[in-house]
């Protein structure tokens, strides 16, 4: 019972989604007040998150704001929880995202027979699970929030998702349950293994780094690859992302825009927090593994993304490949390269959460998911296309945006040890330009054209009108951003030029985590970094 | 030495100590199962359920204080934890009151629903069971029925023409006194009786059903029929140990087979045809054949009883059995154990999959379920008896409750399993579906359910035992098995009910009292398991 103040703070950050989503969800015949409390709850984690961000000091224990109470003495696990720099900064994108993600929502129309107190509730639920997740010490703990996480996220896609929910919601439960079950039996391994070393089983984290070392290495790669499994599916990796794509199209835009931008992070984090320092001696055998399926992903996600013709699946194959690069980050061994990762997950979640929402907004006006049912958009809505030319430059890195910081750390941190993989992701790079662009160009630029802009325009999907006269009847049929669309999207632009020229503040609180994660591996920076550890 | 042996036996044969105090829980039940057949016979018709029920009740509260007073007397050193009694042919030790309290809490429940009259008016089970199906009388019964349901002639008299049969009652308490003796026998002799003593009232309770009553008597015959053959099985095992060990005891087996030059084909043909009856009743795939059919066909809450405590009484006894007399030839059944873990999970989960009927489907899930909890049976360390003992109370909770919703969804004909039926349940009864979808996350093993708490108790057992790709395959086939479970809730949740689907009845005091047993109990056990966890890993097998 060593709880203290910071402790008091996480777990607060954890129970406050959770007790908004049961009030949220008993005011199922009042919408208004449902959304407004539902938002209060999401604002009120952000005050949490600050307060946290300010109780952790970057260069002190390596586990901040801990508790820990005894829970199930029959596995030796406890309820425990505690951050270090990544998971804090995990915890302030999922605090910063829920709020913008309702404001997003807030219009939105839900099919038929679902009520508006069970979205909010749900996305209040999920923000509980992830945070969770992220703040877990206890791998039993972690695993738990792991699988707990999939269930709102299920219905959130399964009842207010697009045409094929049904199908996008079970592949993607059965996916992660898959890996998660696997990853049970890596977790039960980590039992049995802590009980031979420790004489009494043990899933407390620390305990756990400390006699990482002294495991054989034939059995930390059997438990290196259940844990894998899992994280790969939920990152994810090629070739297990194709859960992804049909989640990321079929789920309701704010339920999207966690998936992607806080949920699959889970995967990484995965990585940087139980995979490395749990197992040291397979993560160096096996990290070539990764890179492959890393720079796959890369390039393999890039070139899918350029031939997409749906705006959602668009989006799901740009994270394959960002993800690719967060991955390569991880696995070079080096701190530049991890925290370029974390800054990367953070920039991504900010970037890849924005365009979700812009080409939310876009199909909200629209009605149509495919690319080609647009044209010239940016004649009629001049804002909205401004917003997703920001979004966009911020997904190919376009230097002054945050993700050419994570880019560029990353790609240099993994050159010296991993040159070849680095040459390679940075083609990956070029696509990149491609993919964004091409769509931007399509969709926004040129005359007004495509049946979903002209069959709103002209008052109805069907009908047709020459685009010179539809293009002078744009404002009530076609509007621009609202004000509330324009207040929802103004703190991530904020963030990306923020992050972009003033990464620093964010680098700090990470730099020290990531430089222990490393040392737990056993390895040393390839070069010695300034001003690093 | 041996003949000092046998006469001890023989003195004590005629002078057996009794510890009463130990065996009063089965004597309780017992006794009161042979006066509620008194009640049958004097008690006039009209008070006769509620002369049941309450009898009923207090059998189940007075067997709980009588337990309750024996954990007393062993905590508090006033006596011994393992008590060796009536001659050495009954064993109350730590499992043994465990899987006792176990079978009366989940008897509890199970009763709560075979109680119900609201549900289905006049209760589950029929009327009348002598009355043929599809004769005049059994059509006048049914219009007597029908009017009552429409709420006009609900006077006294048609209340009871129409009430269910209490025989039930007697059954009920008769089937669970032999599920107690079952669990605690320390002879196979006694096993076999106990085994018939409670599967006899099982085949009976299983064709009493009030609707579609030529389904359910064909599901009696059946597993009537099958339940014979495995209790000849059985039967003819005890016949080849006995011949092995010169004895019907356990420990003597045991003793038998440590050091000895007899022939092994004895031993091993006998655990073999003993393993068939036992895995029969536990319904452990491939010895699962009845079990779709009897689940759909049994009444609801006789289906209830029958999935959650004979699981509980028949794995007591596969685990007392392998861990006490064959406990030192464990190497040489252990991989046919597997082969039959890993077929019973195989089978249960994939058969799962293409089942329409919810009733089977739960069926076919209990199959794979028996698979895991073989899983940490065949361990046979501290960790896998206390995991599955665990498993056991956690699954029989989950189970009851399932069925207790299952009786509620109801048409015209009576209870709507067929998986379209329910669809778009959610819409129409949030808090069924609700409910109902949270028992389906702990069947499937989601975690802060009683569910995956089970999974983990048993499956850390096997790896620790060594048994890693057993476990590997019990996770892939876990993965398989959420697929059905997941079905349901796509089907409650994610489809648009039908125009003239099926209605949800309001539950009566009876069931709503035994879901909620039942969910609290699925809960608790997935956020505070300690003290269940602990409480099982009390103590291991007397011999």
């Amino acid at each position: 019972m060593n709880a203290n103040n910071g402790g008091a703070l996480l777990l607060a950050l954890l129970l406050l989604p959770l007790v908004g989503s049961g009030l949220v969800a008993a005011m199922r015949s009042a919408p208004g007040p449902a959304k407004a409390t539902a938002l209060a709850f999401a604002l009120g984690e952000v005050v949490l998150a600050g307060l946290a961000w300010t109780a952790y000091h970057p260069l002190g224990d390596r586990l901040q704001l801990t508790l820990s109470v005894e829970w199930i003495p029959a596995f030796g696990t406890r309820f425990a929880l505690g951050v270090d720099g990544i998971a804090l900064v995990m915890i302030a994108l999922t605090a910063v995202l829920v709020p913008i993600v309702m404001g997003a929502s807030w219009e939105e129309k839900l099919p038929e027979g679902r009520t508006t107190a069970g979205f909010y509730s749900l996305l209040l639920a999920g923000q509980s699970m992830m945070v969770g997740v992220f703040a877990a010490t206890d791998v039993f703990l972690f695993y738990l929030f792991f699988e707990v996480m999939l269930v709102p996220m299920y219905f959130l896609i399964g009842r207010f998702g697009g045409p094929r929910r049904q199908y996008a919601a079970v592949k993607f439960f059965l996916y992660s349950l898959l890996g998660g079950l696997v990853m049970l039996g890596s977790v039960i391994g980590v039992f049995v293994v802590s009980a031979n070393r420790l004489g009494t089983g043990s899933f407390d984290w620390t305990s756990l780094v400390r006699i990482a070392h002294d495991v054989p290495q034939q059995t930390q790669i059997w438990l290196f690859l259940g844990f894998f499994v899992a994280f790969a599916i939920k990152a994810p990796l090629v070739p297990l992302h194709t859960w992804l794509p049909d989640a990321g199209a079929e789920a309701p835009v704010g339920a999207g825009v966690l998936l992607v931008g806080v949920m699959d992070k889970v995967g990484i984090y995965g990585f940087l927090r139980y995979c490395l320092p749990l197992f040291p001696d397979a993560s160096r055998v096996l990290a070539p593994l990764v890179l492959v399926l890393a720079v796959a992903g890369i390039l393999y996600g890039a070139l899918l993304a350029v031939g997409q013709t749906d705006l959602k699946r668009f989006v799901a194959y740009t994270s394959v490949a960002h993800f690719g690069f967060i991955a390569l980050g991880v696995f070079a061994f080096s701190t530049q390269g991890q925290a370029g990762s974390v800054l990367y997950m953070i920039n991504h979640g900010i970037s890849t959460g924005m365009l979700f929402i812009v080409i939310g907004m876009l199909m909200a006006r629209g009605g149509s998911r495919l690319i080609a049912d647009y044209g010239g958009v940016a004649m009629l809505a001049p804002v909205l296309a401004g917003m997703m030319l920001v979004a966009g430059l911020s997904s190919l890195a376009l230097p002054g945006t945050n993700s050419f910081v994570s880019e560029f750390l990353v790609l240099i941190g993994s050159f010296p040890r991993e040159p070849v993989y680095t040459v390679l992701a940075t083609v990956g790079i070029i696509f990149a330009a491609l993919y964004v662009l091409w769509v931007y160009q399509r969709v926004m630029t040129g005359p007004v054209r495509g049946t979903a802009v002209l069959g709103t325009l002209s008052g109805g999907p069907g009908t047709t009108m020459a685009p010179e006269v539809a293009a002078n009847r744009h404002g009530k049929l076609f509007p621009d951003l609202s004000v509330r669309e324009i207040a929802v999207l103004t703190p991530l632009v904020v963030l990306i030029l923020l992050l972009g020229f003033y990464p620093q503040p964010v680098l700090d609180v990470v730099n020290p985590s990531v430089g222990a994660t490393l040392s737990e591996v056993g390895l040393t920076d390839p070069v010695p970094v300034q001003g690093g550890k | 030495m041996l003949g000092a042996a046998v006469l001890a036996q023989a003195q004590s044969v005629q002078m057996p100590a009794i510890d009463y105090g130990a065996i009063a829980p089965v004597l309780i039940v017992l006794g009161a199962a042979c006066l509620s057949v008194l009640v049958e016979a004097f008690v006039a018709r009209s008070a006769r359920w509620l002369t049941q029920v309450l009898l009923t009740l207090l059998t189940l509260a007075a067997a709980g204080a009588s337990l309750g007073a024996h954990l007393n007397a062993v905590s508090g050193g006033k006596a011994p934890a393992d008590v060796v009694t009536l001659a050495g042919s009954m064993v109350v030790d730590r499992p043994a009151v465990f899987l006792w309290g176990t079978l009366l809490a989940l008897g509890l429940g199970a009763m709560l629903l075979i109680a119900d009259r609201s549900v289905e008016p006049g209760g589950a089970f029929t009327a009348d069971a002598a009355v043929r199906p599809g004769t005049t009388a059994d059509r006048t019964l049914n219009r007597a029925v029908q009017t009552r349901y429409a709420g006009s002639g609900s006077s006294a008299q048609s209340r009871t023409q129409t009430s269910m049969q209490t025989e039930v009652f007697p059954l009920f308490l008769f089937s669970l006194g032999g599920m107690m003796v079952f669990i605690a026998a320390n002879d196979l002799l006694t096993m076999f009786i106990a085994l018939e003593v409670l599967s006899l009232p099982l085949y009976l309770m299983a064709g009493l059903a009030r609707r579609r009553r030529q389904l359910s008597q064909e599901a009696a015959v059946k597993y009537f029929l099958l339940g014979a053959f495995a209790s000849a099985f059985f039967l003819y095992g005890v016949a080849l140990l006995y011949g092995y060990a010169r004895s019907v005891k356990l420990s003597d087996i045991a003793e038998a087979s440590g050091g000895s030059d007899r022939s092994d084909m004895l031993l091993f043909a006998g655990l073999a045809l003993l393993m068939v009856g036992l895995l029969f009743k536990a319904s452990v795939g491939p010895f699962h054949a009845w079990t779709p059919d009897v689940y759909q066909g049994a009444p609801t809450p006789a289906t209830a009883f029958m999935a959650a405590c004979t699981k509980v009484a028949a794995f007591g006894g596969i685990l007392r059995v392998l861990t006490v007399a064959f406990g030192a030839t464990e190497w040489e059944w252990r991989g046919v154990l597997w082969a039959v873990a890993i077929a019973s999970m195989a089978i249960g989960a994939i058969l799962g999959l293409t089942q329409t009927d919810i009733k089977r489907m739960i069926a076919y899930s209990s199959v794979a379920h028996a698979g895991f909890l073989l899983v940490g049976a065949i361990a046979l360390t501290q960790a896998g008896l206390s995991g599955t003992m665990f498993y056991l109370l956690a699954y029989g909770f989950t189970t009851l409750a399932v069925f207790g919703v299952l009786t509620l969804v109801r048409d015209a004909q009576g209870e709507a399993s067929h998986l379209s039926q329910w669809n778009g349940l959610a819409k129409r009864s949030p808090l069924t579906a609700a409910v109902f979808a949270f028992l389906l996350f702990a069947l499937a093993g989601i975690p802060l359910t009683s569910g995956f708490t089970g999974k983990f108790a048993v499956f850390s057992a096997a790896l620790a035992n060594g048994m890693a790709p057993l476990v590997v395959v019990a996770l892939v086939f876990s993965a398989v098995a959420a697929f059905f479970y997941l079905r349901v809730v796509v089907v409650m949740y994610f489809n648009d009910p039908a125009p003239d689907g099926p209605t949800v009845s309001v539950p009566g005091a009876f069931t709503t009292a035994a879901i909620t047993i039942g969910v609290v109990v699925t809960l608790l056990l997935g956020v505070l398991p300690s003290f269940a966890l602990n409480w099982a890993a009390l103590g291991v097998f007397a011999s």
